[in-house]
């Protein structure tokens, strides 16, 4: 009985952990061109992500 | 400006400032002194494209970082905001990528998906752990494991219902708050049912917790709902990656006198445009000065480029092929063409009766059942034990077992498998309802120009043609765009010998090239210019002809036809073996349909307005599926039941069409009719295995005999089944073997049997 203190919440933060890191990764946009991630460790170049995509909704001219 | 500019170069200038002005204007601040443009380039295919397209567009003075997405296929550029925009389409074009300006402002839709990845995620962490404490739950743990566990379930249940269940309640809630129901209320009242009677027994230390069932409904629903909108995502970007036809602004002149470049809206009546060849007309107008040819294709149907001069008025949307234009605007942006089509569009809309889903019909006989049922075994259960307990316990039970999971699923799956197959073939699909109403359609009208054709002019041999004579008009004809010089450029080199250059070529907009050869003037142009001298036309020249006079002597004449679309024989074919009338309605001349529409053996309309096509569809009682590309079409796609445009059509009509098909062939009709009609089958499929269930573990729970894990089991599999026969849409039968045959066309392959057995 005792060992469920500390398994169930190892097992637990583990889980949290897993969803913390995707939430992360969606957030930083790492699934918007999964076809170029593929491509692009063929190249050597420079590979910096332009992140934050969306403009901003009044920023037209 | 001059009304007869001596070579295209004046508007080639012309055309690429007026680019750079609305890139400007699709550009959005991103802060920083930076901007940020998006560009559509559909041609970038590899990892190659993406080095090339980085490297060149980084090398540009003022662009800070350029990044393609390649599964997007496009580009996104920062550059400086200080200097003029750097010339991005040019060097694009200079590499070999053709590319367009996208508008990432109109893509707001997006968050929708990402929220529903997100609400995904959180149901799939809590479903798996709380899963994960009933299995030993269920495998016989202690009293004291088991209430700890249940308390550990609730608390991971909890934040996970409220986070991933609150797209569910919000729908539902809406639902209710107009009094209707729909697939979302039965789901929400069974889940946040499932979820409080757990909780009672957990408190009351009871021997059965339903969080895991209830967490595991939201994530099977939400991988069904998930997978619905990617698909409804992806179509939408597709289409939106389409070149706009039309401009976002026009060259005008300003009160200084000099040329400024003013967005669409701000355009008023009175004012001057200057209009380059090869740009679409901004707003209604009146010719001020120029001669030109216009393709009105898009705009009334008609298939043959009309000559404007001095005086003429244009619609917006018209094309200028030829030579530039001056223009004083008669209506505002607003009041022109497009806008009148816009209303007809709304009118339409509001004159179709709502398509109800068929998930939606499904739910409403549905949710009556199950919770009628559900009240019974309550009070069947009152009534015989008295054990008040007892009795909503079973009654949850039946709830829960009926939840509609694998109705929930039964629909969208077998439609995001539908699209897939669509997609593969070039065609995209709006939304899930769409492929649902296609299946129903009974009659399937046509438009002519741009649809059955392709909009673009043919040589055809209607007589004997010298070799040489063809040459030499194929070589001069190269230094026009007008489309019948486009066609005789393409006729010529297969057939002519040794290549000839003339010496000196001139385009006389609204008339012709004048050609100089050594001493002799070559003309190829309107038989009444080409033929100055006075000499009379010979026979068999007729309207559509051009003719090449040397020194005003008749050399040749040619003439045009509009080209069909590839296989729209076989389409036609076998659309009416698939038992479906088909018609043609357009607004073109009377003999040009005629002569097409007897060509495919099918029933024709000429001269049809665009308020007479949408009264025509309204009017046949029928359930229509509109197929058109132009600016007239658009009321009609909006009216009919279901509506297809080709990748070409204008941007208006592409929107409103619930299918666009990308390629040229016009066999994507029947293919997607029958696509939608297999699905349709596997919709009503998968419903009956669901009601089937249902009517299997209704009555074991109404007789009080359901434990969680038989609920657990129960669902998943009937989710299972139901995914396992969408799959087999169109799947197992050597896929890309058959993909292959739709894109050449063979009408043979049983594919295109639109039987629906």
């Amino acid at each position: 009985m005792m060992d469920f203190f500390y398994l169930i919440p190892v097992a637990l933060a583990l889980g949290a952990a897993g969803l913390a890191t995707f939430m992360w990764s969606l957030k930083s946009g790492q699934y918007e061109d999964l076809e170029g991630a593929a491509e692009r460790i063929l190249s050597n170049d420079g590979d910096k992500p332009i992140v934050e995509m969306r403009p901003p909704p009044s920023g037209r001219p | 400006m001059s009304c007869c500019s001596p070579s295209a170069d004046a508007a080639m200038i012309d055309r690429s400032r007026t680019a750079n002005d609305e890139l400007l204007l699709a550009s959005h601040d991103i802060g920083g002194g930076m901007r940020q443009n998006d560009l559509s380039v559909p041609t970038i295919h590899c990892g190659g494209c993406i080095q090339t397209i980085e490297k060149a567009l980084d090398s540009l003075p003022g662009v800070e970082q350029a990044r393609v997405n390649l599964s997007a296929r496009r580009v996104t550029i920062r550059w400086r905001a200080d200097g003029t925009p750097p010339p991005l389409i040019e060097t694009l074009r200079a590499v070999g990528y053709e590319a367009h300006l996208y508008d990432v402002a109109a893509d707001s839709k997006d968050d929708a998906v990402a929220e529903l990845v997100r609400a995904l995620a959180v149901a799939g962490f809590a479903a798996s752990n709380i899963m994960m404490l009933s299995v030993s739950v269920w495998s016989g743990a202690e009293p004291a494991t088991r209430d700890l566990f249940h308390w550990i379930s609730a608390l991971i249940a909890l934040p996970a219902l409220a986070y991933s269940g609150r797209i569910f309640f919000h729908s539902a809630w809406q639902s209710l708050r107009h009094c209707q129901t729909n697939m979302d209320v039965p789901i929400s009242i069974g889940v946040l049912l499932a979820f409080a009677l757990s909780l009672y027994e957990t408190i009351h230390r009871g021997p059965h917790a339903y969080f895991d069932a209830s967490i595991t409904l939201l994530f099977f629903l939400l991988i069904g709902r998930t997978l619905d909108h990617v698909m409804r995502e992806r179509a939408r970007a597709a289409v939106q990656g389409l070149a706009r036809l039309g401009g976002r602004g026009a060259l005008v002149i300003g009160a200084d006198g000099g040329p400024t470049y003013l967005p669409l809206n701000e355009i008023e009546p009175g004012m001057t445009i200057l209009l380059a060849a090869g740009e679409r007309v901004p707003v209604d107008g009146r010719v001020l000065s120029g001669q030109s040819d216009l393709d009105c294709s898009l705009v009334s149907g008609e298939s043959a480029p009309q000559p404007v001069c001095v005086g003429s008025m244009l619609q917006a949307g018209t094309l200028n092929l030829t030579g530039p234009l001056a223009i004083a605007a008669t209506a505002a942006a607003k009041d022109s063409f497009l806008a009148e089509m816009l209303q007809m569009m709304e009118a339409a809309e509001s004159g179709r009766s709502a398509y109800r889903r068929i998930s939606d019909r499904a739910s409403r006989l549905y949710a009556p059942v199950v919770h009628l049922s559900a009240a019974a075994t309550f009070i069947g259960w009152v009534a015989a034990t008295g054990d008040v307990h007892r009795a909503l316990t079973v009654a949850i039970a039946v709830l829960i077992i009926t939840c509609p999971c694998a109705l929930g699923l039964a629909v969208p799956m077998v439609q995001v498998v539908a699209a897939r197959r669509l997609f593969e073939r070039g065609i995209m699909v709006k939304d899930g309802g769409a492929l649902e109403r296609l299946a129903e359609v009974e009659t399937v009208i046509f438009d002519k120009t741009g649809t059955l054709t392709i909009g673009a002019p043919r040589l055809v041999g209607g007589g004997p043609i010298d070799p040489d004579a063809l040459a030499l008009a194929a070589a001069i004809a190269s230094y026009s765009r007008h489309p019948y010089s486009i066609a005789l450029a393409a006729a010529g080199p297969a057939r002519a010998g040794a290549p000839i250059a003339p010496d000196h070529v001139s385009e006389y907009p609204g008339s012709g090239l004048e050609a100089l050869l050594g001493t002799a003037v070559y003309r190829l142009g309107r038989p009444e210019w080409a033929l100055a001298g006075g000499e009379s036309l010979p026979s068999g020249a007729e309207m559509a002809s051009v003719i090449l006079s040397k020194d005003g002597r008749c050399l040749a004449v040619f003439q045009f036809e509009d080209r069909l679309r590839s296989d729209a024989r076989k389409a036609i074919a076998a659309l009416v073996e698939g038992g479906l009338a088909v018609e043609v309605l357009s607004g073109d001349r009377e003999q040009p349909v005629r002569q097409l529409a007897s060509a495919l053996g099918v029933s024709h309309r000429s001269q049809v307005s665009p308020g007479g096509k949408t009264a025509h569809i309204v009017a046949s009682g029928r359930k229509v599926l509109m197929v058109g590309d132009g600016l007239n079409d658009a009321p009609a796609l909006v009216a009919a039941h279901a509506s297809m445009a080709p990748a070409s059509a204008a941007d208006v009509g592409r929107n409103a069409a619930d299918l666009v098909f990308l390629r040229e062939s016009l066999l994507a009709v029947p293919q997607a009719i029958t696509v939608a009609r297999n699905a349709r089958r596997l919709v009503r499929q998968n419903l009956a295995v669901a009601v089937g269930y249902n009517a299997i573990a209704m009555p074991i729970a109404i007789f009080g005999y359901v434990t969680p894990l038989i609920a657990a089991v129960a669902m998943s599999l009937s989710s299972l089944v139901v995914v396992a026969n969408a799959m087999r849409l169109g799947g197992g039968r050597g896929k890309t073997h058959r993909q292959q045959d739709s894109w050449r066309g063979n009408p043979s392959s049983p594919q295109f049997a639109l039987s629906d057995k």
